[in-house]
């Protein structure tokens, strides 16, 4: 056990854990939140994405010592229901989701993605999400919303 | 909390769950307080279950509901109106993550005359829906949207407004409408009242009138409109309430172990391997059932990982290879026979021409993409679950065997999973949960690991069909034989087996009983429940004709055999798999008298609304109207292009679909892109039609995934397929085809199903469109380069 210090969503936590524990139980579990999910625990599936400084991170496979100190981002950290970042409102827009599991993986994935590549074609972003799952197959839909988040971020 | 109208107060929940419920809107004083409603309908469901009373037995639409269900010929089970004017409406059709709770929420909303924005759903739950069996099988909206159930009490209930505002307001009701929430003179507006002046604190107390008048399409406002779903925001927001976000004070954390191989049976468990890890609570034997329960879940994963557990050996597998064939030399057989004309072989021995093929669809499974959770609180005599089940009062009468309790001192409260698909380890999981709860006398949260999610499943079927067919000289089929063999083992546990999942199976219940029957007795009424009949055939049966097609002369014969895996409804079940041997035979039929396949589809069809979504498909597409395949023209870079067609009557007359797939394959490797998928679906009266598109598109490229990639695999002990390496499901950057969903509205006849009927028909499509492209016939799914490679050489 040891003290680690995570900077989530803007607020600093402090937990006395194993350092080895991966993130996503600590989001889950301790902090109660909802946007990361477990979904293979493999780094395989993408339902569990966060952003670390910006980047898309698996935290199922991350480690809360390998990313103390941080800057953590997780799908509510970005928006609300109220005021939604323009990539969720783009999925809203679009409806572009079935059971919406995957849904934090996919809109995270892209967020980054996006802020990286801002003229990124249809075909780079397929190649840039090649790696997240969606089981109910809304791909059209999801395609459909980051194209038009990329329009919105362009702005 | 007032408790003597309260179904939750029969539970006793650990402190704080009560709460937890109320916090995300659940329980009955909520609605109480929130809305000021008086109306408790099941004040004296719960009454009853406290004095051990039973009612009246209710048929609810193809189910038999347990006794203490609110009755679903009452309206009072289905609705009530609270002094604000909100409309409560209590379901049992669930929301799976495909807009039925929107569709449904539209339903009451135009029925009843009030703003969408005022009807609140509740879904599936013991204590306060009514009992409408399983969501699934397409059959919500046939439940809920035609005249029984749900529609039928909403429409009731507007009629008995309309009788009542004419009371109060003294004028006859055939000059009064229901506009927003009031009842109200066609001449004069300002002679109104409100539904809640009418009704609020009192039960209409009537049954649903199967007779009352539904509103016509013509007139809907709120139907039929392309509403965007309310949980969208939340979803996409991390705010949405998943079964796994599910958090009751005081709740451990659960991991189960299982069998190191099939059919493994356990000799040891060493506790002492464990005991001493940080968290450690307690290791759950019950016969096979090994699970682990540990105060944190990060623990509890630690802690089922380094037990030491100690399992028999098992009967070797059969080989996969050979799978197959092993299948049609099983014995014993259960044999079903759906139509038999008698005169099959007689026409295949006068036929200018005998077409004969035989095609593979492997085990494939749901795959969620989160792996199943449950929450369960068994205290004493009582439990309450939260469960993605499909079929909360199924799950309840299971749950009761399995933890030896009352169902009615079982609460199972849906809460939505991971999409499933068909029957996931959502069961299995709620068990999981149950099993350690009641081990611990505390609440217990588990969710299953990638593998034992994957491994354990019940899956879609694999299949051996055999099709063959007469052709007369004139290029017409004159009769057409099926016979086919597919494994089984367990199912939906339904009210009686809860082992018919894994783990129900290893806490000691044993799966439904394999019922041998050979030779089939001759079908005594027709069903095309799982599309063994071909659409082309008459489907005669007690004297008439049920197909959609043509052909008198007509033989399908199904034998169910032992599967050695668990076995149940995987989206469009056995339906898939035969509409995938229906509609590639039909192609070779085409292919081997040389006619267009959508004129020869055309020329053996009868059913009108199947010609509809053939002809607004090849419209569509633009179809390229000649016989397949398409004369190879010289292609430089070794990549050829072809589009094939395939169309089903979804369960006979369950909905109507037909797709035109447009497809590249290059020569040298078999490698296959899909570029454009057309689909046309025809559900009868369209209740939302966004809905319905995301369905569509949904069910048109998850098909392509179970076409291209998805199989089952396993060793000679256990199935290997437990991960997204092992198990091939495209990602979201997959070369993504343009999808064209065409919807055919049809406001005047019942409302089918919809979820199952595009995926239904894509693997035949693209199957027909690799053909069409390159000549070669692909018969066994999945559609992988090694297989496409081996027909083009072959």
């Amino acid at each position: 056990m040891s003290l680690i210090s995570l900077k989530v969503n803007g607020q600093t936590h402090s937990f006395d854990l194993d350092p080895t524990t991966p993130l996503l139980y600590v989001l889950s579990d301790d902090l109660g939140l909802r946007g990361p999910k477990f979904g293979c625990g493999l780094g395989q599936c993408g339902s569990c994405t966060v952003l670390v400084k910006g980047q898309a991170v698996r935290s199922c496979i991350t480690a809360v010592e390998a990313v103390q100190g941080l800057e953590i981002v997780t799908l509510e950290g970005l928006g609300t229901v109220d005021k939604p970042h323009p990539i969720q409102k783009a999925f809203i827009e679009e409806q572009a989701a079935q059971c919406g599991y995957c849904l934090n993986g996919v809109i995270l994935t892209a967020k980054a993605f996006l802020d990286r590549n801002p003229k990124a074609t249809e075909a780079e972003i397929q190649v840039g999400m090649s790696r997240v799952l969606c089981r109910c197959f809304t791909h059209t839909r999801m395609l459909r919303a980051i194209g038009r988040a990329k329009q919105e971020m362009a702005r | 909390m007032k408790s003597s109208s309260l179904p939750l107060t029969e539970i006793s929940m650990a402190k704080g769950a009560a709460d937890a419920l109320e916090r995300a809107g659940f329980s009955r004083r909520t609605f109480i307080k929130g809305t000021g409603a008086l109306i408790v309908s099941f004040s004296m469901g719960g009454a009853l279950r406290t004095l051990g009373a039973r009612q009246t037995r209710a048929g609810a639409f193809g189910e038999n509901p347990a006794a203490d269900s609110p009755p679903t010929v009452e309206v009072d089970s289905w609705l009530a109106i609270g002094s604000d004017g909100t409309v409560t409406a209590y379901t049992g059709k669930e929301e799976l993550g495909q807009g039925m709770s929107t569709a449904q929420t539209q339903l009451v909303a135009e029925e009843l005359c009030v703003p969408f924005e005022r009807v609140k759903l509740i879904v599936a739950d013991t204590s306060l829906t009514p009992d409408q069996g399983v969501t699934s099988g397409s059959q919500s909206h046939p439940a809920n949207f035609n005249h029984a159930n749900l529609a039928g009490a909403c429409a009731t209930a507007r009629e008995a407004l309309l009788q009542l505002g004419s009371k109060r307001l003294n004028i006859p009701v055939e000059e009064l409408v229901a506009v927003d929430g009031t009842i109200r003179s066609k001449s004069d507006a300002t002679k109104k009242v409100a539904y809640a002046d009418l009704v609020a604190g009192k039960k209409f107390d009537i049954k649903v009138d199967p007779a009352a008048k539904r509103k016509p399409a013509s007139e809907w406002t709120v139907l039929g409109k392309p509403i965007g779903r309310p949980d969208m925001a939340q979803m996409a927001t991390g705010t949405f309430e998943y079964v796994h976000n599910v958090r009751v004070p005081g709740m451990l954390h659960g991991m189960v172990v299982r069998p190191a191989a099939v059919g493994a049976n356990l000799m040891d468990v060493d506790e002492s391997s464990v005991s001493g890890m940080p968290g450690f609570v307690k290791v759950v034997v019950k016969k096979n059932f090994v699970g682990v329960v540990a105060e944190k879940n990060w623990q509890a994963v630690q802690i089922a990982r380094a037990l030491k557990v100690t399992w028999s050996n098992a009967p070797e597998l059969p080989k996969q290879e050979t799978f197959y064939d092993h299948l049609r030399n099983q014995k014993p057989t259960r044999d079903t026979m759906s139509v038999n004309s008698k005169d099959v072989d007689e026409k295949l021995a006068s036929a200018a021409t005998v077409v004969k093929a035989t095609y593979y669809h492997p085990y494939q499974m749901h795959g969620s993409v989160g792996s199943s959770c449950a929450v369960a609180d068994v205290q004493g005599d009582k439990a309450t679950v939260w469960s993605p089940t499909q079929g909360v009062w199924h799950q309840r009468a299971t749950l009761a065997m399995l933890l030896n309790l009352k169902p009615e001192n079982v609460r199972v409260i849906f809460r939505r999973g991971s999409g499933c698909y068909g029957i996931n380890g959502a069961d299995a999981v709620t068990y999981d949960a149950a099993l350690l709860s009641q081990a611990v006398g505390k609440p217990v949260r588990i969710q299953l690991t990638r593998k034992d999610e994957m491994a354990w499943e019940n899956y879609g079927f694999a299949f051996t069909i055999d099709e063959r067919a007469g052709l007369d000289a004139q290029g017409n089929i004159i009769a057409w034989d099926h016979e086919a063999w597919a494994p089984v083992l367990g199912n939906r546990p339904v009210y009686t087996y809860p082992g018919n999942v894994i783990t129900g199976f290893l806490a000691g219940f044993q799966p439904e009983e394999f019922r041998p029957r050979s030779p089939a007795p001759e079908p005594a009424a027709f069903s095309n429940n799982a599309n063994a009949v071909p659409s082309y055939v008459v489907g005669h049966v007690g004297g008439a004709d049920h197909g959609a097609g043509t052909i008198k002369s007509e033989r399908v014969l199904l034998h169910n055999v032992v599967s050695p895996f668990w076995t149940g409804p995987l989206r469009s079940p056995q339906r898939l798999q035969n509409t995938f041997a229906h509609e590639s035979f039909m192609d070779e039929l085409a292919a081997r008298v040389k006619a267009d396949p959508v004129e020869f589809r055309l020329r053996h069809l009868s059913a009108q609304r199947m010609v509809d979504v053939v002809k607004a498909t090849a419209k569509a597409a633009n179809w390229d109207a000649r016989p397949s395949p398409r004369p190879r023209p010289a292609a430089a870079d070794g990549v050829v292009s072809g589009r094939g067609i395939s169309c089903v009557a979804y369960e006979g007359d369950n909905g109507f679909s037909a797709m035109v797939a447009e497809v590249e394959v290059e020569l040298a490797t078999g490698k296959l892109s899909v570029k454009r998928l057309v689909v046309s679906i025809d559900a009868g009266p369209i209740s939302n039609p966004d809905g319905l598109r995301n369905q569509s598109e949904g069910g048109a490229l998850q098909g392509t995934s179970r076409a291209l990639g998805e199989e089952v695999t396993w060793d000679d002990h256990n199935v290997t397929s437990i991960d997204w390496r092992t198990y091939h499901s495209l990602p979201l950057g997959f070369a993504v085809p343009k999808v064209e969903v065409v919807l055919l509205n049809r406001p005047d006849v019942p409302a089918t199903g919809a979820g199952e009927t595009a995926i239904t028909v894509v693997a035949g499509a693209i199957g027909n469109a690799i053909f069409d492209a390159t000549g070669a016939r692909i018969r066994q799914v999945p559609f992988t380069p090694e297989r496409i490679k081996a027909a083009l050489a072959g």
